[in-house]
């Protein structure tokens, strides 16, 4: 049979196209990759060239020609001592095909299916009612202890339990930390699992990605996530994406953990807060744990999480001491908020450092009779909405606190989650409040002035309380 | 490009038994007929987005496979459809991934530029130029690490080499003596800038000096000169000495993608390649000379392939799309994906 030669889209985009000029005439013989023709997209000419071997049979459309569609017929190639009466017969039949291509039928097919993306589950978010049970068995004994040394002991624990769980980042071993983190892993665990990294964030994020492909459990540290920025590609483009894109083959199970927001006088390049960023890409679990045993329980949690997860911690909450719980083997799971002070009047919702506004402002407004519902949300991604709801049909009033900016904020999330699920139940507009919309400056007061107040907090919630 | 026929190369084509050669021929030629195929299929809109051809770089992947053991891993970009095939992926599976069909690889939500198989060690199929480098580096770290002599290649092409984190990568790969072979796909244009246009150095390999590492020009057109070189990086690397560089210098005859008019070059200039130093060309004068094979040997295996390219075709066709209840799977892991 005589083999169609078809107008060939040459672009993601191309429906139809100019035939500029045919380079072969009928009664040539031609091979495979011989040019046919030159064909004008609406960007450029392109060659065409040919896949089968053959003889041209007919050109059936005229050079010059615009407006060819794609998938039209435009020559016949006879092959095998084949005549062109086998030529009319495949033009007939090449029309009736070029006119029903199978694929762009069930490409409509698919678009006007139902498929309202709020019809779906949410993949990041897991409970559908709020998960009240404290953290730990009431009556478990308590050690005090700081951050820094919860996140620590979390890490021990975990190469202790899994050998192809690792450490990799700059000054993690020999230097036992830049901000001391890592203190005494070296000793215990070598420098095979405690891996002293060149200043070269892209390249070890890479290698680190690809190390979890290969079977292993990395923790990566960055020094701050200020330097993560060199290695965004790998965190959303390598880790984040792989799962998906093989279809549930391969992914990254791993931890991208270090200090995040702002320290103090270190000034723009060193001071943000990128939870708001994270917290966008589908495939990343986002992690900004407040206290101690948050930080002992979620890490135990992401180091065993089969995802890559990115575990955002604060250097001034590093020294903080805490109540952990003396257990064996304490965890904390994802998408599971806690609610940390009870009250009725309004609902607080933070996370991280931002828990300390919350918590200092629910002190004094106590004193000035309103009694307000602190939640710290412990995981960005997946984030315990169910928790939120439920508060807010309790208070009936929200105010959100972070640190970070205020365009593309968690808070604004939130507040979108709450006006869409719980509109009937608000009493007054959600505010949002965030650090100040600047690159975070030097000067002390500038500085003080950009960051959050706990006096903000209170005035927010007697503005939405109506005081 | 001159021809590069050194002693070894030599020595090694006066050993190569029929079989062997008889086998380069094969995998190299369904490589071609089956982009061939899929350029056909990108005509017919069948295949959308972007898909980067592999014909004229044949002799690369197949020469390297030849010298690749059992366990030995591979990640490339996203020109890959002919390194899947030639580390045994199924025709079918990669065809119906370009149309984005449920029996691709990534059951059709991957596309050209990423695909994987745990089962074949082939780690992706990268769409993010330089990325896989380091995400090679790190599979090696991983094997070095688990203890196994596996060996990984980490191919990118010569635009790629101009990425800062190859040169990250190098450090560190040397610095903790990775086993990574690191191939420089070297086809001699960035898209559309030639390599003359984007460096002054004169070499891609010798900038692995700086770092230590030691490596070499290949003839990439010469899929015997590549398996020779292929074997002695891999030797490098099982022996503990750390990671080795291929630059193998080849030619794309297809434009980039496949909306590349390709006005950077001349149509001489191609045509040239193809007639003097087609890789396959090349293999299939010396069956027939050196009376390996006859030309009707050589047409039995034309057409075997024809009809397994075809079949691949039909399939990435006949396969579904898939279910819209994929859109909202493999997002999240619920447990980590056993390693083959």
């Amino acid at each position: 049979m005589a083999t169609e030669i078809l107008m060939p889209a040459l672009s993601p985009t191309m429906e139809e196209g100019t035939l500029a000029k045919w380079l072969v005439k009928e009664g040539d013989t031609i091979a495979s990759g011989d040019i046919l023709a030159e064909i004008e997209t609406d960007k450029a000419t392109m060659e065409f060239e040919a896949v089968d071997e053959g003889v041209i049979g007919k050109l059936l459309v005229a050079e010059g020609t615009e407006g060819v569609k794609v998938n039209d017929v435009i020559a016949v190639l006879l092959v095998d001592g084949e005549s062109m009466d086998d030529a009319e017969g495949a033009k007939a039949k090449g029309e009736v095909k070029a006119s029903a291509p199978v694929a762009a039928d069930k490409a409509q097919s698919s678009e006007t299916a139902p498929a309202d993306g709020m019809e779906h589950p949410k993949p990041a978010a897991s409970a559908k009612v709020a998960d009240t049970t404290p953290d730990w068995p009431e009556g478990t004994q308590v050690k005090s202890t700081t951050v820094r040394e919860a996140l620590r002991d979390a890490m021990a624990e975990e190469m202790r339990r899994d050998d192809h769980v690792f450490l990799m980042g700059e000054e993690v071993g020999e230097y036992q930390g830049a901000y001391k983190i890592s203190q005494g892993l070296l000793d215990e665990f070598g420098a095979k699992r405690v891996v002293d990294t060149p200043i070269t964030e892209h390249g070890f994020a890479g290698i680190a990605v690809g190390a979890a492909f290969g079977g292993l459990r990395p923790i990566v540290e960055f020094m701050t996530f200020n330097f993560a920025m060199q290695a965004m590609d790998h965190l959303i483009n390598s880790a984040a994406k792989t799962l998906y894109m093989s279809g549930g083959q391969m992914g990254a199970p791993m931890v991208f953990r270090g200090p995040n927001g702002a320290a103090a006088r270190v000034g723009a390049q060193h001071s943000q807060d990128f939870a708001a960023w994270f917290m966008q890409i589908p495939g990343l679990k986002v992690v900004m744990p407040y206290s101690a045993s948050d930080a002992k329980g979620l890490m135990k949690s992401a180091i065993r999480d089969p995802n890559p997860v990115v575990f955002l911690e604060n250097e001034i909450l590093y020294g903080r001491t805490f109540d952990v719980p003396v257990m064996d083997d304490f965890t904390i799971p994802f998408g599971k908020a806690k609610i940390e002070r009870a009250g009725d009047d309004v609902t607080i919702v933070s996370f991280g450092i931002g828990m300390t506004y919350a918590l200092a402002a629910a002190e004094k407004l106590a004193e000035d009779g309103i009694s307000a519902e602190v939640i710290n949300l412990r995981t960005l991604r997946p984030m315990d909405t169910e928790t939120i709801l439920a508060s807010v049909k309790k208070t009936n009033r929200c105010v959100t606190v972070e640190e970070g900016w205020p365009q593309g904020s968690v808070g604004g999330y939130i507040s979108g989650v709450i006006m869409q699920e719980a509109f009937d139940h608000l009493d007054a507009p959600v505010l949002t409040l965030t650090g100040k919309d600047v690159p975070m400056p030097y000067a002390a007061n500038l500085e003080k002035h950009a960051l959050l107040t706990v006096d903000e907090v209170i005035a927010a919630v007697k503005k939405v309380t109506y005081r | 490009m001159p021809p590069k026929k050194d002693a070894e190369t030599a020595a090694n084509r006066a050993n190569v038994s029929a079989e062997e050669l008889l086998g380069h021929y094969r995998e190299m030629l369904m490589i071609r007929r089956f982009e061939e195929k899929a350029g056909q299929l990108y005509g017919m809109g069948l295949i959308g987005g972007f898909c980067h051809l592999y014909i004229g770089q044949e002799a690369v992947v197949v020469g390297l496979e030849a010298a690749a053991s059992e366990g030995d891993k591979r990640v490339t970009s996203y020109r890959d459809h002919g390194h899947m095939l030639a580390c045994g992926m199924d025709p079918k599976g990669i065809m119906a991934e370009l149309t984005g069909r449920e029996g691709g690889f990534s059951k059709g939500k991957g596309g050209s530029m990423h695909m994987f198989s745990k089962e074949k060690h082939f780690y992706g199929g990268h769409g993010i130029v330089a990325a896989q480098v380091p995400l090679g580096a790190g599979l090696a770290f991983a094997d070095k690490y688990l203890g196994n002599d596996r060996v990984t290649f980490a191919y990118f092409g010569d635009g790629a080499a101009n990425q800062g984190q190859v040169y990250e990568t190098y450090n560190m790969a040397e610095l903790w003596d990775l086993p990574v072979i690191f191939v420089i796909e070297n086809n001699q244009y960035a898209m559309g800038t030639s390599v003359k246009r984007s460096t002054k150095s004169p070499s891609l390999w010798e900038r692995g000096v700086a770092y230590g590492i030691p490596g070499e020009e290949v003839d990439g057109m010469d899929v015997l000169a590549v398996k020779a070189a292929g074997e002695k990086a891999v030797a490098h690397c099982r022996a503990g000495k750390g990671p080795y560089i291929l630059e193998v210098k080849t030619y794309r005859y297809r434009g980039h993608s496949m909306s590349d008019p390709a006005k950077y070059r001349t149509r001489e200039e191609v045509q040239k390649m193809r007639d003097e130093r087609d890789p396959i060309e090349q293999i299939r004068n010396m069956l027939l000379t050196g009376k390996h094979a006859t030309e009707d040997d050589l047409k039995a295996i034309d057409r075997d392939i024809k009809a397994i390219v075809n079949e691949a075709a039909e399939f990435s066709k006949e396969s579904p799309e898939p279910h819209l209840d994929e859109l909202w799977t493999d997002i999240y892991a619920t447990e980590v994906p056993q390693e083959a």
